[in-house]
């Protein structure tokens, strides 16, 4: 028999909501859903209105920008990473195409829904702010690794 | 096999090898596979060590040996034309001649490696050193723990040895990512540094690291994070090499020669002088 798991449970497995208080968890889990999207399918649309996000459970999705050439993926998010981070700030507004690349299952968030509670209660807002400050760290490093074309810099005195 | 070969070549001037075969990678880089024009001597070497090759009229160049070491009947070297004696190797042909010295250098610490897990990081054509290395391991599958391979380059095209690395896969994890990539590429999108955070880095590892300088010291911060220590972190280093017997002065890196001390060090030697610039 299939085992239903409440997105509750899902989340207190997440890392990214590791140390948060069930209380917080329920509150969080009222703004999910379950969703699951074929190979090919967008979950964002670049220049589309950003409010939700994605916590991939399985699979994988390229986050891609089409360009006169053709499309250029600029990153991936594989299991337990989040995919769309423009539903926090205004203009809410998405800044690529995510593209899932196998089947995936991902809880979806409502970035709307969201704003509000961690509006109305601080500390969860302080807990979640935390959480995704630091993911978003991480991601601007990254990007900003990707700028600097480490691989493209030979030593040209050794010629 | 030695930690570090002697030379078994002259080491103060060329001598000739003959172009048995020649491989072209990418556009700009390309493999040589030399053989004796004199000597018949086995030429012995450890991964991680390089030799200099002498374009005639051009000038030298230090390239590390790409071969796999067990095969001592020939020299094998991959290349990158960055440059005017680099683009003069380019030209050369089957038949044709390249002076060697050789080998130098220190090595991957294979030997000491023994009985513990190795974890190897790539960034283009820093693959090229690892790959006897790599060779090596897997003629040793059995004396080592797991064995893992991460690789980036700056896009799917630029990727080095991508039949061996498939081949490779079948035996240990292989992990690629490109800075940026079309659809139809299914491997990860990133820095090098991504691969890690999707990889339980277990205890008991030494971590192989080559690449461009800026490359290697994320992935040596990185690995730091993961729990390494600085000595079991190994960087290949690259600078501007003439002699390469440790005289001339010009491959000079804070206290060291990477010619005669190098290019292989381990991190602890090496972090003080990672973070000044003007080193």
């Amino acid at each position: 028999m299939v085992k239903i798991r409440h997105i509750n449970d899902l989340l207190a497995e997440a890392p990214l909501f590791e140390g948060m208080e069930p209380e917080q968890l329920a509150i969080l889990a009222g703004c999910g859903k379950l969703a699951h999207f074929r190979p090919g399918e967008f979950l964002l649309k670049e220049g589309e209105e950003a409010n939700q996000f994605f916590l991939i459970r399985h699979g994988e999705v390229a986050l891609e920008s089409h360009l006169p050439g053709g499309v250029l993926t600029v990153a991936k998010a594989g299991e337990e990473n989040v995919v769309g981070y423009s539903w926090l700030f205004p203009p809410y507004r998405n800044q690529f195409d995510a593209r899932a690349t196998t089947d995936v299952d991902a809880i979806v968030l409502d970035g709307e829904c969201l704003r509000g509670k961690t509006h109305k209660d601080h500390e969860l807002g302080y807990q979640f702010m935390k959480r995704f400050a630091a993911l978003m760290l991480q991601r601007m490093q990254a990007a900003r690794r990707q700028l600097l074309d480490i691989y493209g810099q030979p030593n040209p005195e050794n010629s | 096999m030695m930690e570090t070969a002697v030379p078994t070549v002259r080491i103060t001037e060329p001598v000739p090898f003959k172009i048995e075969k020649v491989v072209p990678e990418l556009p700009d880089c390309f493999t040589f596979s030399l053989t004796p024009s004199e000597t018949k001597l086995p030429f012995v070497f450890a991964p991680g060590q390089f030799n200099m090759l002498y374009a005639f009229g051009h000038g030298e160049v230090p390239i590390s040996l790409s071969g796999d070491p067990a095969d001592t009947g020939k020299l094998i070297h991959t290349i990158r034309n960055v440059g005017s004696v680099t683009a003069a190797l380019q030209k050369l042909k089957v038949g044709d001649s390249v002076g060697v010295r050789g080998p130098f250098g220190s090595s991957w610490p294979l030997e000491g490696a023994r009985g513990r897990n190795v974890l190897i990081m790539a960034g283009g054509l820093g693959l090229a050193p690892l790959r006897s290395a790599i060779y090596y391991l897997l003629a040793n599958r059995s004396e080592y723990g797991t064995i893992s391979l991460l690789y980036g380059s700056r896009d799917p095209g630029s990727i080095l040895f991508a039949d061996e690395l498939e081949e490779w896969s079948q035996k240990i994890h292989v992990g690629l990512t490109a800075d940026s990539a079309s659809p139809d590429w299914n491997g990860q999108v990133g820095v090098v540094t991504e691969l890690l955070s999707q990889r339980e880095i277990v205890p008991n590892t030494v971590a192989l690291v080559c690449g461009p300088e800026i490359m290697m010291r994320f992935c040596a911060y990185a690995l730091l994070d993961c729990g390494l220590l600085p000595a079991d972190v190994y960087v290949s280093m690259e600078r501007n090499m003439k002699c390469a017997l440790g005289f001339c002065g010009r491959c000079q890196y804070g206290p060291y020669f990477v010619c005669h001390d190098g290019p292989v060090f381990s991190f602890d030697r090496v972090e003080r002088l990672f973070k000044i610039r003007e080193v």
